[in-house]
């Protein structure tokens, strides 16, 4: 396929998203079947959404699994709350123009690393760059020296459990661990009213659309020729000349830089960013999301992301300790029964009547039995 | 010996797996434009020595030297493969997932960095290099088919076509007419010595058939060391490679050489 057809394929999708998400869901509320506050639920689902396309791209399409994507998604976070806090500064409980948990911590004057987060366009330029030059210098360090697969795996799960360890630490000054809380106001608008959550929905949408737009192009071009073979043979790929590393360096920085995004997007939203939500299990979840929609698609990424968020907050109102294990046995049936996630059960239907019709209608039985197709996860 | 005009030299390559030599201090060389066969009882250490050349095993001590004076043994095996060396392995290892034309498309001799990927197209530019390479295969027909359904013997044809299309100056070609009919065996010795006009080929093979057929010459590889080197006849005289294929009395042919 060609470069342009690369960008039809992803456009067509895209025009989809964009009119369900842009025009759909804002109409609803506007008449009132969509209530604000799930609106706004639905803006974080639709945040949480794009942390799930860069996992896509680099597990799905690249075959490189990281347990650590909650640390980027954190910085991006943090880098906007930061802002967010700095905003409003001055109207803190002690109406001091530093952050009030630096207040009862003692500290009197703002520590070097925070000012440049006064501004906006810094905080959201950083919000992208620190976690893809995190995930550069990462990547350089583990991709150059051949680790790879579970070895990969189990280093990025112990960066997110020092990360978190980081944040949780009263000394870095990023607010412990209560994290960074009560934004009261973006660009002078206040992050309580419906209708700036209203707009801060259409930015998280148009990003996610966005997004969605500029992935999907990536898959189909020749990028995304080289992504899948390095998956799934990646020697037959370096003696084909192909520098292995610094494609895995790339696409896991586009992974963080769009992890970062979220983050961003995400913070405003929900009014806080804690530790919490940096460290190993958001990591694992994210894993979740892209297994149970369908890892390869990037379709199922955004499935699975809004579809398991959503029902985490349907059924942790009524049934808060039950949804561990729900999340745990989600993932263990779609290891078993589904490897191809919610995206690939339509096939795996279609597949299991084909066998069925067949071995029902050719008597006598041809005596193998065909194996099930699915892909192992790992 | 003669050094001017190889495309390739192995000084005293030493290579150990866990203290078994598999090759002890060998010297080797491949000219411009021959195709050369290097042949050997299993063990002998053929694979090894492409290993070697193509950056997939380290040697402990010898130098490669590839055209003038570049060392290959400092060099990372992407960089060995753009400097114009192109491997064909012992198991056809195409991308069985992608079309023939996205394997070619792969393999094609362009630039091999992020940035020219990402600017890069798969398109009728790509097509009309890998058309010809096709229709020489005779795999034209089956263009966008998945290689994965290709036969065997096609699929070694694929991953021929793959290395011909990357232009190197060295072909590294690792049994390339395992498994094939007679038909296609005659088919790709023509194209190998085709391809030995403007090329350096270097085969490893067992079938002494297509050896007769197509090699310039022959190296004789036995336990990690050169046994003997000369022409199809010479080598299949020579009473140490008899000896060593089989003991002693026997000539050396076609069935003998099968591993």
């Amino acid at each position: 396929m060609t470069h342009s057809s690369a960008w039809k394929q992803a456009l067509l999708p895209g025009a989809v998203l964009a009119i369900l998400l842009l025009i759909g869901l804002p109409l609803l509320n506007t008449l009132g079947f969509l209530s604000d506050y799930y609106l706004n639920l639905f803006g974080k689902y639709l945040a949480l959404a794009i942390l799930a396309l860069g996992m896509d791209l680099i597990w799905g399409y690249a075959g490189i699994l990281s347990l650590g994507q909650a640390i980027f998604f954190g910085f991006g976070a943090y880098a906007m709350g930061m802002y967010l806090m700095l905003a409003s500064s001055g109207q803190g409980v002690y109406g001091e123009r530093i952050p009030d948990f630096m207040v009862w911590n003692r500290v009197t004057t703002l520590p070097f690393f925070w000012k440049p987060f006064q501004y906006f366009p810094v905080a959201l330029i950083l919000a992208l760059a620190i976690p893809a030059v995190a995930a550069c210098i990462f990547g350089v360090l583990t991709f150059r020296r051949r680790v790879s697969g579970t070895y990969f795996a189990i280093l990025t799960q112990a960066m997110a459990f020092a990360t978190w360890l980081m944040c949780n630490r009263n000394e870095m000054n990023l607010g412990g661990t209560n994290g960074l809380t009560d934004f009261k106001s973006l660009f002078g608008f206040s992050l309580h009213t419906p209708s700036t959550l209203r707009v801060l929905y259409l930015v998280t949408a148009l990003f996610l659309v966005g997004s969605f737009i500029v992935c999907k192009w990536l898959v189909g071009s020749k990028m995304g020729l080289v992504l899948t073979a390095m998956r799934d043979q990646e020697q037959r790929l370096r003696f084909l000349g192909y520098p292995i590393a610094h494609y895995k360096i790339f696409i896991f920085a586009l992974a963080a830089m769009l992890a970062g995004l979220s983050g961003a997007l995400y913070a405003p939203q929900v009014g806080i960013i804690t530790p919490s939500q940096i460290g190993v299990l958001p990591s694992l979840e994210v894993v979740v999301w892209v297994a149970t929609g369908g890892r390869g698609t990037l379709i199922g990424a955004l499935l699975g992301a809004v579809g398991i968020n959503a029902a985490r907050s349907l059924l942790t109102a009524r049934y808060p300790e039950w949804w561990p294990i729900i999340l745990g046995g989600l993932f263990v049936g779609v290891v078993i029964l589904f490897p191809d996630g919610l995206v690939g059960i339509p096939k795996q239907l279609r597949q299991r009547i084909r066998r069925a019709r067949t071995q029902l209608f050719e008597r006598p039985a041809s005596g193998s039995v065909p194996s099930p197709s699915g892909r192992g996860l790992g | 010996m003669e050094k001017q005009g190889s495309i390739i030299y192995l000084e005293d390559i030493t290579v150990s797996f866990d203290g078994f030599q598999v090759l002890r201090g060998v010297d080797f060389y491949v000219d411009r434009g021959e195709l050369r066969a290097l042949i050997g009882p299993n063990g002998a250490g053929k694979t090894t020595l492409l290993d070697a050349i193509c950056g997939k095993v380290k040697p402990a001590t010898g130098r490669i030297i590839f055209g003038e004076k570049t060392d290959l043994t400092t060099l990372e095996e992407h960089e060995i493969t753009m400097l114009g060396i192109g491997r064909k392995f012992q198991t056809p290892s195409v991308f069985k997932n992608l079309t023939l034309v996205e394997n070619l498309t792969l393999a094609l001799h362009q630039p091999r960095g992020v940035w020219s990927t990402l600017f890069g197209s798969v398109g009728t530019a790509q097509m009309d290099k890998i058309a010809p390479t096709l229709e020489t295969l005779g795999l034209l027909d089956k263009a966008y088919h998945k290689a994965g359904s290709l036969a065997h013997g096609e699929m070694q044809w694929l991953e021929i076509g793959m290395v011909i299309v990357q232009e190197p100056a060295l072909f590294l070609l690792d049994e390339p007419v395992a498994g094939m009919t007679k038909d296609e065996r005659e088919r790709t010795g023509q194209l190998l010595q085709r391809l030995a006009q403007d090329h350096a080929v270097l085969v490893v093979e067992h079938d002494m058939d297509f050896v007769r057929q197509t090699a310039h010459r022959v190296t004789v590889l036995h336990e990690g060391s050169v046994l003997c080197e000369g022409s199809v006849d010479m080598v299949q005289r020579d009473p140490r490679v008899v000896e060593v294929y089989l003991g002693r009395g026997h000539k050396v042919d076609a069935h003998d050489a099968k591993s």
